[in-house]
């Protein structure tokens, strides 16, 4: 059993937000289900969250606080939106692979 | 080191009574409705049908468990697990009194110092916003356990359960929220703390006597929230037998049921005791003490010991001619016990916070008793269009005479 | 025991989020964000953000979730189909990874020297200071923000009705 730190250094919790976001992405890019992207999209801002308050604990101020307070409520609202949208684009073509919803392309 | 053992044997202590408090509350319901249905209820297993629940345990732990073949495996299993953990946790924040002093025992090899802990597993000072995330967290058993079945009457009962619990959400946290404007903090012992002392020498400064009349509002309000919160009558058509055929645990028998009924038990006592702390005044008595307000555990108990004497000369059942008095002679001892004053200290607050919280779960038994109940529209309608109105309007309306009063 | 409590909740994010990237069925992939929002919220707590852990219970995994769970239930879509092999995937994986590495970089060279995490060091993340700067710095944004909320409400109620015959 490796001997751990008695407490953690800063950089361990952004290279955290670092891992969370890079999975965001990836799960972004490879995924073809239309709401798994938008989790993906979730991740990322639960990520950027994460390092907005480690950020605000090595600043001393509670503005890291409060920005991620506003990224939650308005991400909060863009789930509201784009699930909206989704349910529209479900009823409107029956499917939720984001490859069939090309009627833009050729 | 004494702080982990202390927490570990308070949180066992905690758990043991609660999971006994759940079993008797189902016997307690199934009592009262009878009473109220003029008709008596389970009487045969034990005196007045006291040991029914564990009758109801036993035949509920050895019955056969099936899978059905056509759920979807993993979640039918994880859901019962999940409401259960969601609806446990909260006692954790919940304060029953106010400080144990034990003093030190030092006999033989046994050396255990004094110790002075608090009758609360731990008090966070955002205790209030931590019971509205864990019951928020709580409508993901409900949706898993009506998906998961495969099953077109459980997924539409899951589906109506979590959309009526998310929709009264909303006002129950506005009717949490006004009297906090008042009280100024989250955390509850200083909810209690700031309930403490009397009006006027006799009338008790509980929240719902504070900023009068908006607080009484929002008592009103979080009780009826709290209904449809716990999927309790009138609000209880995703889950009643008549309906829908049982709703979102159709597809589940023995254990897994009892533990979404041990579920629904823990959430209504959870809310009672939320209710109790954040409006009732937590363990402060209803009359000051130099009324003799410390004496009327010991005569209510004193009182059903007479009872259950009176009840033994007519007794339903032969044995019960001796199993009765033996009741009445533990609650004359129970009495005595409460007018010993280093004993009724530290126990008399958790005497008068049990009392308020049985009184409301009485009314939530009694309200089944009484009221038919809501069609799903017309309960969404109620949440939207006259409830969530309301709560915000009394809200504003508070903070407008808490800040023209500071 | 900080270091403890930081590496358990750590591992339980990753795994949750390597889960979601990796699920086929999308409310197998809800289920680990809302492992991942319950593992941040207790981060948010080692890092002395009492009120933003709550808000993350409350509004994050306790409501936007169960908007996802809902829709993931209604519509019913069932499990992914594997998806062809394009040139993006080929370019993407290196690219990925090429920024992995400059953020670590950043991370590990390039920030100033900072101290440890402790817990309870950081004791401005109660409701008293998260209101008290809410309603005096940053009053205006959270007005904005109360409008946006108005916004989205009237939007997903015109985009998701049924349509009246």
């Amino acid at each position: 059993m490796p001997q751990l730190p008695p407490s953690v250094p800063l950089s361990w919790y952004l290279a955290l937000s670092l891992i969370l976001f890079v999975l965001g992405i990836a799960g972004f890019l490879f995924r073809r289900n239309i709401i798994t992207v938008f989790m993906s999209i979730e991740l990322m801002l639960n990520a950027v969250n994460l390092s907005f308050i480690t950020f605000s604990y090595k600043l001393k101020q509670v503005d890291g606080h409060i920005f991620s307070f506003f990224v939650m409520v308005v991400a909060a609202a863009e789930a509201a939106v784009g699930l909206a949208i989704i349910l529209t684009v479900f009823k409107n073509r029956q499917t939720l692979e984001i490859d069939e919803l090309s009627s833009l392309k050729n | 080191m004494t702080f982990f053992i202390v927490s570990i044997i308070k949180a066992a202590v905690v758990a043991f009574v609660l999971l006994t408090a759940l079993a008797y509350l189902q016997w307690l319901e199934r009592k009262v409705l009878a009473h109220i249905q003029l008709r008596v209820g389970p009487r045969r297993v034990g005196p007045h049908g006291l040991l029914q629940p564990l009758a109801d345990v036993i035949k509920l732990i050895t019955k056969e468990d099936m899978m059905p073949s056509h759920v979807n495996k993993v979640f039918w299993f994880l859901a019962p697990f999940i409401a259960v953990l969601f609806s446990l946790i909260p006692i954790a924040v919940i304060p029953f009194g106010t400080e144990l002093s034990l003093p030190a025992i030092n006999l033989g090899p046994v050396h255990i110092p004094a110790i002075t802990t608090a009758m609360q597993l731990t008090d966070l000072n955002i205790g209030v916003l931590f019971i509205l995330g864990i019951s928020g967290l709580g409508v993901y058993g409900v949706a898993l356990a009506g998906w998961s079945s495969n099953n077109k009457y459980s997924l539409l009962g899951g589906l109506r359960s979590s959309a009526q619990m998310i929709s009264y959400e909303l006002p129950m946290a506005m009717a949490i929220a006004a009297p906090l404007l008042a009280l100024n903090t989250l955390s509850f012992r200083g909810i209690v703390d700031g309930q403490a002392g009397f009006f006027f020498g006799f009338l008790p400064k509980w929240t719902i006597f504070q900023v009068f009349p908006f607080n009484i509002i929002s008592f009103i309000l979080f009780i009826i929230a709290a209904f449809a919160e716990t999927n309790r009558v009138p609000f209880d058509l995703p889950e009643a037998e008549n309906e829908l055929v049982a709703g979102f645990h159709t597809e589940y028998g023995s254990m897994k049921f009892a533990a979404f009924f041990m579920a629904e038990y823990c959430n209504m006592v959870t809310i009672s005791c939320v209710a109790t702390l954040l409006f009732l005044g937590g363990w402060h008595p209803p009359f000051p003490a130099q009324y003799g307000s410390s004496f009327l555990p010991s005569l209510v108990m004193a009182g059903a010991g007479v009872l259950c004497f009176l009840h033994a000369m007519s007794p339903a059942r032969p044995l019960d001619r001796f199993t009765l008095p033996v009741v009445g002679v533990a609650f004359f001892a129970l009495a005595g016990v409460f007018l010993i004053p280093a004993v009724a200290l530290p126990l008399m607050p958790i005497i008068w916070f049990s009392a308020k919280a049985l009184v409301i779960l009485f009314v939530y038994i009694w309200v089944r008793g009484t009221l038919p109940r809501f069609r799903y529209d017309q309960l969404m309608r109620f949440a939207w269009t006259f409830m969530f109105p309301v709560a915000v309007v009394n809200l504003f309306l508070t903070g407008l005479v808490v800040a023209l009063m500071a | 025991m900080d270091a403890l409590l930081f590496m358990i909740f750590a591992a339980i994010a990753v795994v949750c989020g390597i889960n979601l990237v990796v699920q086929t069925h999308p409310i197998s992939s809800a289920l680990s964000l809302v492992g991942v929002m319950g593992a941040l919220a207790a981060l948010y707590l080692l890092l002395g953000g009492e009120f933003i852990a709550a808000a993350q219970l409350v509004v994050y995994a306790g409501a936007i979730m169960v908007l996802f769970v809902f829709v993931i239930m209604l519509l019913n879509a069932g499990t992914e189909h594997k998806g062809h092999r394009t040139w993006a995937k080929y370019a993407g994986v290196p690219l990925l990874l090429v920024f992995l590495g400059i953020i670590a970089n950043l991370i590990a060279n390039r920030l100033p020297a900072s101290e440890n995490v402790v817990f309870g060091q950081f004791t401005k993340g109660s409701p008293l200071e998260i209101g008290r700067a809410l309603f005096t710095t940053y009053l205006l944004p959270f007005e904005v923000t109360s409008v946006l909320i108005l916004i989205a409400i009237l939007g997903a109620i015109v985009l998701a009705r049924k349509e009246i015959d």
